[in-house]
């Protein structure tokens, strides 16, 4: 059986073809082969949530997605939400809160914050501890991230 | 680390799955939502010659309404169960076990029946299946089968699935008026495997409690009933008195294993507490 496989898919808007191995994960089919250095890759199992990337509308690890079943795919990595300006506000609330230091675990998390937002939007601050229960953090201890979920929807009903 | 190098086919039809297991027998596996396969594949705890993709099958996903039961298709997806109307309305103890299976991106991906099929004595819904005495939906390029949940599991990721077969839907019966069914795990973070996790689906008529089932998970090789332990509810009230029969109960019905996490002793302490927390607010106490 053939252990490379064709693919097709869209990465943060634009076409993207590959041939890749069918062993390949989707994030690391995203950093070498297509160049978007912006997931990450910490645990390779599952754990961490630094790898977070969004497929057809909903996050998911991208070390457990095999990149071949991304074919047909509509990816969204943090280049293309930061580009779009779509989790702006969210951003800006890391910078003023400091809710990064290192900075390994923040596109996961912005990721995964930015479907919260969208589907719990009035979660409080124990479900939002919840929801990023996924995603590690070994610099803020999390305080810092919580508070800039509330900054950020704070500026969002205002704006 | 990375897998070690296999095949991919990706199946359009179950007789696609069925030629294909039946070409590659053990050295294929069913790639479903692939939240427990890939991590092993990662770490190479397994290293299949093929991956047979079942996510582009027609028809393995959703949930329905079957009358006295709800069909739950093998692919529906963990975060979609979760959201469930009809899931909410007559499986409430699935719908309170959803948020305490993994993380939100695992929800998102992993499925229903993958859970079931992989028979970790960890997961939460092997659980609930055996205390909601749900019915496994069964094919194989011979036909169809139905296997009743407590048959299904059979020891450490085992399962009563045979060569060629795989898991295609549950069936899991709504729940009947005068009963309650409880959920409670205890785990270091939430979201992680349970250091033991109880499902309780009893029979309350507002004053006593009546039949029930009380399952364990991560308390042996398989979902772990405690019929000795459920019977001594038939016929009585909450109360402080049976709290303490019910725990010393468990402590001689229930054979935990020792792990990282906790010993066998503590397990069954702990099972004990579970027991008082999910009973309690059931009974109204």
């Amino acid at each position: 059986m053939d252990r490379h496989v064709d693919i097709s898919l869209t990465v943060n808007g634009e076409k993207i073809t590959g041939h890749v191995e069918a062993r390949t994960n989707l994030v690391d089919f995203l950093r070498y082969e297509v160049g978007l250095t912006g997931s990450h890759v910490g645990c390779e199992h599952g754990v961490c949530g630094a790898c977070t990337i969004r497929v057809d509308g909903r996050i998911v690890r991208g070390c457990l997605m095999a990149a071949v079943q991304a074919d047909g795919a509509d990816v969204w990595t943090i280049e293309g939400v930061t580009e779009t300006g779509e989790i702006r506000a969210l951003q800006d609330a890391f910078v003023e809160r400091n809710a990064l230091q290192c900075g390994f675990c923040t596109p996961g998390m912005l990721l995964t914050l930015a479907e919260l937002m969208e589907r719990k939007p009035d979660a409080g601050r124990d479900e939002i501890r919840e929801y990023i229960s996924g995603n590690f953090c070994r610099c803020t201890g999390y305080q810092a991230i919580v508070d800039a979920v509330e900054i950020a929807r704070k500026k969002g009903a205002s704006a | 680390m990375k897998p070690a190098p296999f095949g991919y086919a990706r199946a359009a039809t179950l007789d696609d799955v069925f030629s294909l297991l039946a070409e590659h027998g053990d050295d294929a596996k069913i790639l479903a939502g692939g939240q427990s396969l890939m991590a092993t594949l990662n770490m190479r705890l397994s290293e299949p010659e093929v991956l047979i993709d079942i996510n582009r099958i027609d028809g393995l996903a959703g949930i329905e309404d079957a009358g006295d039961a709800i069909r739950i298709g093998a692919m529906t997806r963990h975060v979609d169960v979760e959201e469930s109307r009809l899931v909410a309305t007559h499986a409430p103890l699935i719908a309170a076990a959803m948020d305490h299976i993994a993380h939100p991106a695992i929800r998102n991906r992993g499925t229903f029946g993958g859970s079931i099929a992989f028979a970790d004595p960890a997961a939460e819904l092997p659980a609930c299946a055996v205390a909601l005495q749900a019915t496994m939906h069964v094919a194989g390029s011979g036909g169809t089968r139905d296997i009743a949940a407590a048959d299904f599991f059979q020891g450490l990721y085992e399962t009563a699935l045979g060569d060629g077969e795989i898991l295609t839907a549950v069936s899991v019966p709504k729940i009947a008026a005068g009963w309650k069914s409880g959920f409670m795990e205890l785990a270091r973070r939430h979201g992680d495997y349970a250091i033991i996790g109880l499902c309780a689906h009893v029979a309350f008529d507002g004053t006593k409690f009546g039949d029930g089932r009380l399952v364990f998970f991560n308390a042996g090789d398989r979902p772990v009933s405690a019929p000795q332990t459920a019977a001594l509810l038939n016929g009585r009230s909450w109360s402080d008195d049976l709290s303490e029969k019910l725990a010393a109960s468990l402590k001689t019905e229930l054979d935990p294993p020792d792990d990282l996490n906790a010993d066998g002793p503590m397990r069954k302490h702990l099972a004990g507490v579970l027991v008082k927390r999910t009973l309690a607010p059931l009974a109204g106490a």
